[in-house]
């Protein structure tokens, strides 16, 4: 008698190109945003998520059916999805977007994840990301995701198992204070922080094969427009400037000196 | 949905204890004993500078031609293609007319900016003096580039033309077949730690067998150094002789910038008795380029390198040049070859060739050299193409007929018109007797003699160093920001990083021997005879002869330090090193500097940054920030 079909799992890493993080960043003349004539990379908490996502599949072997990676970017965002795809992922999806659009938004972002999660004939068991990109540091697409879905969610998370038998996923959190273990239901949307580096992985150097075999790897290229979404901005950013300048102070030599600075200064004083 | 919260006290360093390959069980890595992925391709190119991407993509023109199907590889150690490269550049646009005829047409090309005027101009230690240069310098139908930025605009095409680009690899040895030809080469390990020994994230590198192997490593590569050696390439020809180029580029005040505007200097900072001279051009986009070349044949080992490029700029003519709103966006440095056709090897070798700089094709006297680098890609391509048409199965690849090829193309008269001018310096008249002979011949000669000046004595740059002793310490003025800064912080300008835990590339080897006692007397021999010149001359320092009366390893109560992570890649240590004892070899793939066009937008936060980058360290700061 065949046991109760366990379902293979599916997990879908939502990645993103963000600015390498070892980039010295300028603010651009028009004060619009930052230069982005600059080096590109994936965002190293999504790095560690499909190093996560590997590492799951080494673990549960044959109960992981696919790993699917997605991206929301301009053309070249196909190279960072090559990466993920070097790195053990299975195919890719590249939403593309124009060089020249604006940069999608976490609520976009979402709606464009939950349309594509609709159409994989297979569902999506496992979502896992990275808790916030380093260009921006919203930390709220994830979030955002299992609202829309009505799916449970476990983020900040330092140590992920999944139980696909008993379609749980044990999660332990960073949260202020220490760390809180979670017992989710699957299908899960799960954020990866960057403390999961020391307690599970170094995310993997993409060796010269696996760069070579990622390039045979299936990339699905989508619009926006096929997903049904609409990714353009409801925020609209003013000015962008960088910090002021600090200005040195100065040593005051005794008490009366520093009420006088502070009347030169405008502060008035007042009798409690 | 269950909760149940935990807390538990943060300890820091507690989980990188656990988790993390402890070192105590880690291996010692055996070449010898590991497997290596294999790929077979047809042609295996190693490096992606102009040289080998015109040789990729010729090959790619040839598949359309010959109705064969060439499998084209590029390996290059830099991050990106273009992160490696560095030069003046002023380039003749000559072979590239020949490999892309509607370059112009193309929307992305980088030659923006044509060289307008040439002008030469002899210094003193206040004056600026113009003279009359030599016709091989005029830049009529030149362009002003970032040769890093060409690079990169070749790989796209070699890309697009279905050539695979592997940039973060470094080709790190070779593969020999049993009959000793090279059956092609392999890439870096990945994942050693600095004693050796595979960390958990270990790979090895893997083997590219290749039926055509072509060496595009730049001046003074390392595969080619083994190659040269191997086979015995210098049998018949000078040992090839270097300058070390130091750049810096600005972005200068507009009433300063003339778009086009060629000027190569001589004279200060330098003195007569070694060669080298300035340059000055204006790039695109209110850039300029400015560096100092100094052949590395000097003498005098107080003489710091970095040192004479940064008094350079407070000459007059430099300090106005900087004055103004001004800011230094850029720094670098790299060996160029000045041997010319005396020094240039044999080319082939079983199984493959040198191409470009590898083999050294730069004309002094035009201070070009991306010309004849490309034109010998391009021949080579064509020899290679013949090679894998024929019957595959005769023994390794025969590129002799690459060698017929240069030998009658446009670099052979290009190279011989000059060949004569860089040896005219080396005479006890210093920079007068080949300024006076180089005069000669380039104007009225050209080149016409019946002689050529051989390097009978097979003098290398390493060889014509002098003891300290007959020379006084050079009293180089403190550094005066912003026109002249200090070497470190020059150096954050390069971008250049490695990755922490590898082995250091720079091995104390000599003959195949690497041992205690040979490291005692390079620290002996250099400290007490040369002063320590490494730590003079390289510009990234990297090499420090500190006191250490503890060190097992060192002399007289001194050691040598070498800081690998510092390195831009430039091959001064392996060339000058009096005792001959520093070989480079390749760190691991994808470190090194990051020169691209605008270099300031890829500086990284400094020396900090090295911790950065992989590191502990850096997340428990973040972790206690939080």
């Amino acid at each position: 008698m065949r046991p109760s079909a366990v379902r293979l799992l599916n997990i879908l890493v939502p990645i993103k190109r963000a600015v390498d993080y070892a980039v010295k960043i300028r603010v651009n003349p028009e004060q619009t945003g930052i230069d982005l004539n600059v080096k590109h990379s994936m965002n190293p908490f999504d790095e560690i998520a499909v190093e996560e996502a590997v590492r799951i599949r080494e673990r549960l072997k044959d109960a992981v059916k696919s790993i699917k990676v997605v991206t929301i970017g301009p053309p070249k965002s196909a190279e960072t999805l090559r990466t993920a795809l070097a790195m053990g992922a299975d195919s890719a999806v590249h939403v593309e977007i124009l060089e020249s659009a604006p940069a999608p938004e976490p609520l976009g972002v979402a709606k464009a994840l939950k349309a594509l999660i609709e159409r994989q004939k297979e569902g999506v068991d496992v979502v896992i990301m990275g808790k916030q990109a380093i260009d921006d540091d919203a930390g709220q697409t994830g979030q955002m995701l299992a609202g829309l879905m009505g799916w449970s969610q476990a983020t900040f998370a330092s140590k992920v198992e999944v139980d696909p038998e008993q379609k749980i996923a044990n999660i332990t959190r960073e949260i202020d204070g220490g760390l809180e273990e979670l017992r989710c239901k699957l299908p899960v949307i799960i954020t990866t922080d960057l403390r999961q580096v020391h307690l599970l992985n170094e995310p993997r150097y993409a060796s010269l094969p696996n760069i070579m075999k990622a390039k045979k790897k299936p990339v699905e290229k989508l619009t926006a427009a096929e997903l049904g979404v609409d990714l353009t901005p409801r925020l609209e950013t003013i000015k962008v400037t960088e910090p002021l300048k600090r200005v040195g102070g100065g040593k005051v030599a005794n008490v009366d000196e520093l009420l006088t600075k502070l009347k030169e200064a405008g502060v008035t004083g007042k009798r409690a | 949905m269950l909760t149940r919260t935990v807390f538990r006290p943060r300890i820091l360093n507690f989980n990188r204890l656990l988790h993390s390959s402890s070192r105590i069980n880690r291996q010692l890595f055996d070449p010898s004993t590991v497997e290596r992925v294999s790929e077979d391709v047809d042609v295996c190119i190693v490096g992606a500078g102009p040289a080998g991407l015109s040789t990729a993509i010729r090959l790619k023109q040839l598949e359309q031609k010959l109705g064969k199907e060439f499998r084209v590889v590029v390996l290059e150690k830099g991050a990106e293609v273009g992160s490696h490269i560095l030069s003046g550049a002023v380039i003749e646009p000559r072979a590239l007319d020949e490999l892309l005829p509607d370059w112009a047409l193309r929307d992305d090309h980088p030659l923006t900016q044509s060289a307008t005027s040439s002008h030469m101009r002899f210094l003193t230690k206040s004056l600026s003096i113009p003279i009359p240069h030599p016709p091989q310098m005029s830049n009529q139908g030149n362009y002003i580039v970032s040769l890093s930025r060409f690079a990169a605009w070749l790989g796209n095409i070699a890309e697009e033309m279905g050539v695979e680009v592997y940039p973060g690899f470094a080709g790190a040895g070779v593969v020999y077949a049993d009959d000793g030809s090279v059956a092609g080469v392999r890439t870096n390990e990945v994942g050693l730690d600095r004693l050796g020994c595979m960390k958990e994230s270990f790979e090895p590198g893997m083997e590219f067998r290749a039926k055509v192997t072509l060496i595009a490593e730049g001046a003074h590569g390392s595969i080619a150094k083994e190659l040269i050696q191997n086979f015995d390439l210098r049998r018949n020809s000078d040992p090839q002789t270097y300058g070390i180029g130091l750049k810096e580029v600005w972005r200068v005040d507009p009433t300063q910038y003339r778009p086009g505007e060629v000027v190569h200097t001589m004279g200060w900072p330098l003195d007569f008795r070694t060669y080298g001279g300035g340059w000055v051009y204006h790039m695109a986009d209110g850039l300029v380029s400015l560096g100092l070349v100094i052949g590395l044949d000097y003498a005098n080992p107080y003489l710091s390198p970095y040192k004479e490029f940064q008094r350079m700029k407070h000459h007059p003519y430099f300090a106005q040049l900087l004055s103004g709103n001004s800011t230094r966006v850029a720094y670098g440095g790299r060996s160029l070859n000045e041997g010319g056709l005396q020094s240039v090897p044999q080319l082939y070798f079983p199984g493959g060739a040198l191409v470009g700089c590898s083999a050294g094709f730069v004309n002094i006297a035009k201070i070009k050299g991306t010309h004849n680098a490309m034109k010998s890609g391009m021949l080579a391509a064509e020899a290679a193409a013949a090679v894998l048409s024929q019957d595959s199965s005769s023994g390794p690849a025969d590129m002799s007929k690459y060698e017929t090829a240069l030998k009658n193309s446009w670099v052979w008269s290009d190279l011989n018109e000059v060949r004569n001018l860089r040896e005219s310096f080396n005479t006890p008249l210093g920079i007068w007797g080949g300024i006076m002979y180089s005069g000669i011949d380039s104007l009225l000669l050209k080149g016409r003699t019946p002689w050529t000046f051989r390097n009978r004595a097979r003098l290398t740059d390493a060889q014509h160093t002098q003891p300290a002793y007959r020379f006084r310490p050079i009293n180089y003025p403190p550094p005066q920001p912003p026109l002249s800064t200090d070497l470190l912080t020059s150096l954050t300008l390069t971008g250049t990083n490695h990755a922490e835990e590898q082995p250091v590339h720079l091995r104390v080897r000599k003959d195949g021997i690497e041992d205690t006692t040979l490291r005692k007397l390079h620290v002996q021999r250099n400290v007490s005879e040369y002063a320590g010149l490494l730590q003079r001359a390289c510009p990234a320092g990297v090499y420090e002869y500190i006191e250490d009366e503890t060190a097992a390893d060192g002399w007289n109560g001194h050691k040598l330090v070498i800081n690998s992570q510092n390195c831009i890649h430039c091959k001064l240590c392996d060339i000058k090193v009096p005792t001959q004892d520093i070989t480079w070899t390749v760190p691991e793939g994808g470190g090194g500097p990051k020169y691209s066009e605008y270099l300031l937008l890829i500086v990284s936060a400094g020396m900090v940054h090295l911790i950065l980058s992989l590191s502990s360290h850096y997340l428990t700061v973040y972790d206690s920030a939080v």
